[in-house]
């Protein structure tokens, strides 16, 4: 069974995505990340689709969609605060602290 | 080879050799050519071809962030093209429940379309 | 053209949903009503009095309460039933938890029109987004499937972090827009782990299948399932801020346009437990309580301590309510965690009670913070008394709801929690839910007494009141003060509601 494969796969890239998520300072590259995590999920949901039939296939066809109105928002959120401070590093956030 | 296993790799076999294929095609006609064409060298011809005009300035260049909202919209409707192709193949099945169901889906985008049109997203300025 | 009809009739293998249009028109009320608001302002702009896209606002959410009410008696006469192939379910505790997104609908739409005049900001967006937002939580809240939960989430989010960062002139909007944005993106993701390994190991995004499914089967290797209940539970909590998922709350609460984070605070939290609710009591409540019951109550502890104790030490007055939501948060949570019908009553009564009492507070602090939305120091709030004595009074009984005071809805509301949680035999988690009550009674009572006693430096301010932000206060008092004095309606309604709280197989 190629199933355990897949899941090994979608564990890894999952790791991948939070890592970068967590470790990334440049907020396009975060974006990337979480889209890496979406993508695990994906995978995943493929890979049970083939234990019980098409109803992960199609949840798959819903993340994507959700994922790209999520990273339409996103980078229109940091393009507007790069034209408000002509940078996009996370880490330079600091207006708000307490 | 009753493994299914195996059975799985084979598919991928086909593909590594249609691969391999597309590498030696290609690498031979750029043998070839390299073959037989005069070798003419000249400090002119080692600058970046850019329509005839002499390249100016850097590599990177910043692409306006106006492109930004169209590759939006693009990447907005590309997607959700996603939901439309499973139904246009099943059309029949779905019938007329589909079809409405499709419509209804099709008018909110285009009314999203309309809302970026009276907001001057599709004007190019 | 025969031939076509013939086609349509002889293949009818997949079974098409009837879809029963009463039963989701709150929701699809206020979808209409964004969509409509968007394309019907962008065609005619400009030929709109400023007043129109809150009245129609208002309107809207008003219109999806009243279709609500024909739907609770039918939900009463006939119990709970699910529509749409099973996708959406229709019972009191969704129509509940669907009246009270509008209502906060409705007060946030006030105080924006308020806030949006004086900071002179405008168009139509503000509004429909949220509505569309507001839909987005009443998905979440009548979803009977974990992938509508997961679209619902991702509905009310998204619409959410634009509003976080639509001020454009405030950096602090844009970062807390943004900061919003990448928690929210991550902990949605991490619920869609969830989801996926649930449904790897149920078979099934349906809940009322994996319901059936868990009841039948006992599986010998859940760690997949408990391994989704884990991500699930990580998801969940980064939404409605339990530590240790809180961090992005006072910044975000601290940045957003006050009438966006009183939205947040309402509607937001409220959609987010109701689906916490579903998925975990209702759903795996049956078989798999002993599972997440220690892990929720690990983090209502901390929830309900971390929340007490740093708004203490907050000098920002909107940082402090941020911190104070979390601690409500835990009391919510303790709610939850009771896991029995009198916990989801008493769950449902904090919401609604929460509602009233967090959006009058941060209609206060709108009022307040002046122009500019920038004067939120607590010293902001030194001789408020003198100079608006009913605003000062306001806030007074708004403060001293969330902190617990009898008569007012927060008492009681703490009061149903604690006792569902003492019920389930959480005894020592509900003493204390109660010692971090005084902590944060502590917090209020330094608002009130710098309201009150605290000598001005120079001469004291007096905010503007606009009206729509006069009456949005107005009503959260009157609320406040009647469903203190009065719970028995809501107590009823709620407890209603619950009994009907069951996930239903097709």
């Amino acid at each position: 069974m190629l199933l355990n494969q897949f899941l090994l796969l979608a564990a890894v890239l999952f790791c991948v995505g939070v890592y970068g998520v967590i470790v990334r300072k440049n907020g396009v590259l975060v974006l990337m990340s979480v889209e890496l995590i979406l993508n695990a999920v994906n995978i995943n949901l493929i890979a049970f689709s083939t234990l019980w039939g098409l109803a992960g296939q199609v949840f798959a066809l819903f993340v994507i969609a959700v994922a790209a109105a999520e990273v339409g928002v996103g980078l229109a959120i940091v393009i507007l605060i790069y034209r408000n401070k002509r940078s996009i590093d996370i880490d330079e956030l600091d207006e708000l602290k307490g | 080879m009753s493994n299914p296993l195996s059975a799985f790799l084979r598919d991928y076999l086909t593909v590594g050799i249609f691969a391999s294929l597309a590498f030696v095609l290609v690498g031979l006609l750029l043998f070839i050519s390299w073959l037989v064409r005069p070798d003419r060298r000249q400090a002119q011809k080692y600058i970046a071809y850019e329509s005839g005009v002499d390249p100016v300035g850097d590599m990177w260049s910043q692409s306006q962030v106006r492109y930004y909202i169209f590759a939006l919209l693009f990447v907005m409707f590309d997607v959700e093209a996603v939901f439309i192709f499973p139904w246009a193949t099943q059309l029949e099945v779905f019938g007329f429940f589909g079809l409405i169901e499709m419509t209804i889906f099709i008018v909110i985008l285009l009314l999203g379309l309309v809302y970026a049109w009276r907001k001057g997203v599709l004007r190019w300025v | 053209m025969t031939g076509f009809v013939a086609v349509l009739a002889a293949t009818e293998d997949i079974p098409t949903p009837d879809v029963d249009w009463s039963a989701i028109a709150p929701n699809l009320i206020l979808m209409l009503g964004g969509i409509l608001l968007l394309t019907v302002v962008s065609v005619v702009r400009g030929r709109l009095p400023g007043w129109f896209h809150a009245v129609w606002t208002i309107s809207v959410a008003t219109a999806a309460i009243v279709a609500v009410v024909p739907l609770w008696q039918r939900v009463q006469d006939s119990g709970p039933e699910s529509v749409l192939a099973g996708a959406l379910v229709l019972d009191g505790f969704s129509l509940v938890v669907t009246a009270t997104i509008c209502v906060s609908v409705i007060l946030a739409a006030l105080l924006l029109e308020a806030y949006l005049r004086r900071e002179r900001l405008g168009g139509p967006e503000w509004y429909v987004l949220m509505l569309l937002s507001a839909s987005g939580g009443v998905t979440m809240a009548t979803a009977n499937d974990l992938v509508v939960v997961f679209i619902g989430l991702e509905i009310l989010s998204v619409a959410v972090y634009v509003l976080a960062a639509m001020h454009r002139r405030r950096v602090s909007s844009q970062e807390a827009g943004l900061k919003y944005f990448v928690l929210g993106a991550f902990s949605s993701a991490f619920l869609l782990y969830g989801i996926a390994l649930t449904y790897g190991a149920t078979g099934s995004t349906n809940l009322s299948r994996i319901q059936a499914f868990l009841a039948d089967t006992v599986i010998t290797q859940n760690a997949l399932l408990l391994g989704g209940l884990a991500f699930m539970l990580v998801g969940f909590g980064f939404k409605v801020a339990v530590v240790p998922f809180h961090n992005w709350k006072p910044d975000v609460y601290q940045g957003s346009p006050t009438p966006v984070t009183a939205f947040m605070a309402t509607a937001v939290t409220a959609a987010a437990f109701a689906a916490l609710l579903r998925v975990y009591v209702t759903t795996f409540g049956p078989t798999y309580r002993t599972e997440w019951q220690p892990l929720v109550a690990a983090l209502t502890v901390l929830t309900l301590v971390v929340g007490a104790f740093l708004a203490i030490s907050q000098t920002n007055v909107k940082r402090m309510l941020a911190y104070s939501s979390i601690n409500h948060a835990g009391f919510v949570l303790l709610g939850v965690l009771a896991a029995s019908a009198a916990g989801d009553a008493a769950t449902l009564f904090y919401l609604v009670a929460y509602t009233f009492m967090a959006a009058g507070s941060f209609a206060v602090v709108a009022v307040v913070g002046r122009r500019g939305d920038g004067h939120h120091d607590l010293s902001d709030y030194q001789g408020l008394s003198r100079s608006r004595p009913g605003l000062a009074l306001v806030f007074t009984i708004l403060l001293l709801s969330q902190a617990g005071v009898p008569l007012t809805a927060g008492f009681l509301a703490k009061f149903y929690v604690l006792a569902a949680a003492v019920e389930s035999g959480y005894t020592w988690l509900a003493v204390l839910a109660m010692l971090t009550a005084v902590v944060s009674a502590f917090m209020y009572l330094r608002i009130v007494v710098t309201m009150y006693f605290a000598e001005p430096e120079g001469e004291p301010r007096r905010p503007r009141i606009p009206a729509a932000a006069g009456l949005a206060m107005g009503l959260c008092v009157v609320g406040v003060l009647v469903i203190g004095i009065v719970p028995g309606p809501l107590s009823d309604v709620a407890n209603d509601a619950v009994s009907q709280l069951v996930a239903v197989g097709r």
